[in-house]
């Protein structure tokens, strides 16, 4: 592991919400470089809107987000892509598109107002595509694309972007084990081996223990827990998150249970 | 212009026939008419060397119909291409917020209301011309102002829908209430044609749908983003609800001034963006841009030339060749042709 301790990203009293809605208060949380972080917590609760928030996508209703030390909302669209790459749950529209030409668009933050792509972009979107496992899918619209390539060559997008810091929000929904597997341990190879701070939001409990070097858990109440997997079981703030839900967590393994 | 083809691979051999069949198409069209010239005069004419009544035919006549029909369909095209990406909807053209409808309203109440309008001193084109851009414009400022309070383009869209039935609806009140004569000419009005232009009018066609088409080209970057939806277009750099009110002022410009001089001029818009498509097979804007406007001047041509050529007897409506030609291209992308999206 090449985790540093510089902060790729930084949130401080952060208040999330929409429209009057206040949904979380006070957040402070931190995204190392090199580091996977998984975000947990039930339906409703926020996990979007703070995903949307840090990504600079949302206002906050207080308190600010920055990046190397920089406010990501008073910066220009432009800028913000530079620092901060995003993939949505949304499967993107435009099914006509190859997938070359979707992971190209990662480069839009650095190539000109005509979109040209040169040398250096190119290679970053191969790279991106290799980093991602997804070459075989060079070549092929999305349209062709299953949910598991799709969701790849939208990280790959992403990737070729070369930003310090990753956003995703839900990338292992709709996909099935094999699948959600291969994403996420895409994702640590990306935080490990490229120094990335990847922070993503799941459902998926067990990948998140197993493959994640950190969580941040969002409780129903507004509440937030960060630290290390283990910790997170061990100390009952992952039970905390789902109790009266009917899942019991082992504080020994990590692992849940569901009761009838 | 090599480096370019160079640069788009086989697509860019493409772009370069769609510019050829132009070129082709558009000489036919000088040549072809009630009077059908030698193509060596209509060559000879273009080189300055004409003479007498040919040169005439060719220079006062056919040219300005020809320029008005390729304008109208690289600009209608244009536009057609950018609400489709904009609204995410392969079923938008650039009527699709109520422009058309708007300029239908305001031709027809300096038309059919003409009793009101009698004592002013214009010319009934030229005030014709100026009511359907200013009824477009109505419309445009009205979703331009809705825009600011929704923000969102799938709602946008079901409001420039409404303001279209609207505007039909307000239309029919005006013929219910217009005389027998007054009607004939609005009708005529509605099935579009090409042939309303002289030389000296031209440019007031042909300047506003250049600055147009100059924006249009100018949007082939954040067009593109928004292939992969409005947020992940905002995480690229796109400042999203800027580019939309730019393109949609593009789009309102372009069939604004298209629809004042020509009348609503059907389908084109909606269906060129897909010929350009099907030919190109990409999504990629900085190809598909310009192959859909010289596709669009191709056609718009060719449904000019069958609309006058001899063998059709010289006088089909406009909108009968252009929604025979564009019909069935709908139908084929709603039966699922082209997989647009998912």
């Amino acid at each position: 592991m090449t985790q540093t301790s510089e902060p790729g990203l930084e949130a401080r009293n952060l208040d999330i919400g929409h429209g009057r809605t206040v949904l979380a208060r006070n957040i402070a949380m931190e995204l190392a470089s090199g580091e996977l972080v998984a975000l947990l917590g039930p339906n409703g609760v926020g996990k979007s809107t703070l995903l949307r928030t840090l990504a600079g996508l949302a206002m906050p209703m207080a308190g600010a987000v920055q990046v190397n030390g920089r406010d990501v909302h008073a910066m220009s669209a432009t800028e913000r892509a530079r620092h901060i790459a995003v993939v949505l749950t949304a499967r993107p529209p435009g099914g006509e598109l190859d997938v070359d030409t979707v992971v190209a668009l990662g480069r839009q933050p650095w190539t000109d107002r005509w979109g040209r792509i040169t040398a250096t972009d190119r290679k970053a979107v191969e790279q991106a595509l290799a980093r991602t496992d997804a070459q075989h899918l060079s070549g092929r619209t999305l349209a062709t694309c299953s949910d598991g390539e799709c969701q790849k060559v939208m990280i790959a997008r992403a990737f070729a972007q070369t930003t310090p810091v990753l956003l995703l929000d839900e990338p292992t929904a709709f996909l099935d084990l094999p699948n959600r597997a291969a994403i996420v341990r895409t994702l640590r190879t990306i935080a490990h081996d490229e120094g990335k701070a990847v922070l993503f939001s799941t459902h998926d409990l067990q990948l998140a223990m197993d493959l994640c070097d950190r969580l941040v858990l969002m409780r129903p109440n507004g509440g937030i827990w960060q630290g290390a997997p283990g910790q997170a079981a061990a100390t009952g703030e992952l039970a905390a998150v789902f109790e009266g839900s009917g899942v019991a967590i082992d504080p020994l393994t990590g692992t849940h249970r569901f009761r009838p | 212009m090599a480096r370019y083809v160079c640069r788009m691979g086989g697509k860019g051999w493409w772009l370069v026939g769609f510019a050829v069949a132009s070129v082709l198409l558009a000489l036919l069209g000088l040549a072809l008419g009630s009077v059908d010239l030698p193509l060596a005069d209509v060559w000879a004419t273009l080189l300055g060397q004409g003479t007498g009544t040919d040169a005439v035919i060719v220079l006062e006549v056919r040219m300005p119909q020809v320029l008005t029909a390729a304008a109208a369909g690289a600009g209608l095209a244009a536009a057609g291409l950018l609400m489709q990406t904009v609204f995410h909807n392969p079923l938008a053209g650039p009527g699709v917020l109520g422009l058309t409808g708007g300029a239908a309203v305001g031709v027809a109440l300096v038309m059919l209301a003409r009793p009101i309008w009698s004592a002013a001193a214009l010319p009934q084109d030229l005030l014709v011309s100026a009511a359907a851009w200013f009824g477009a414009l109505a419309v445009l400022m009205l979703v331009l102002l809705a825009d600011r309070r929704v923000g969102n383009g799938a709602t946008l869209l079901i409001l420039g829908l409404m303001l279209s039935y609207l505007c039909t609806a307000l239309v029919s009140v005006l013929q219910a209430a217009s005389e027998p004569g007054a009607l004939k000419g609005f009708v005529l009005w509605g099935m579009g044609s090409f042939a309303g232009s002289t030389p000296q009018r031209l440019p007031w066609l042909l300047i506003p749908v250049a600055v147009g088409l100059l924006l249009a080209l100018a949007l082939v970057k954040p067009m593109n983003a928004l292939l992969v939806g409005e947020d992940h277009a905002r995480s690229l750099g796109t400042d999203v609800g800027r580019v939309r009110r730019i393109a949609i002022w593009t789009s309102g410009l372009l069939a604004g001034s298209i629809t004042a001089f020509c009348g609503p001029v059907a389908f084109l818009g909606l269906a060129v963006p897909h010929v350009a498509r099907a030919f190109l097979r990409t999504a990629d804007h900085r190809v598909l841009m310009p192959g859909t406007i010289l596709l669009g001047v191709a056609l718009a041509v060719a449904c000019d030339l069958a609309v006058r050529a001899p063998w059709t007897g010289g006088a089909l409506p406009l909108n009968a060749v252009t929604s025979l030609l564009g019909a069935p291209v709908v139908l084929w992308v709603l039966l699922g042709g082209r997989k647009w999206g998912q």
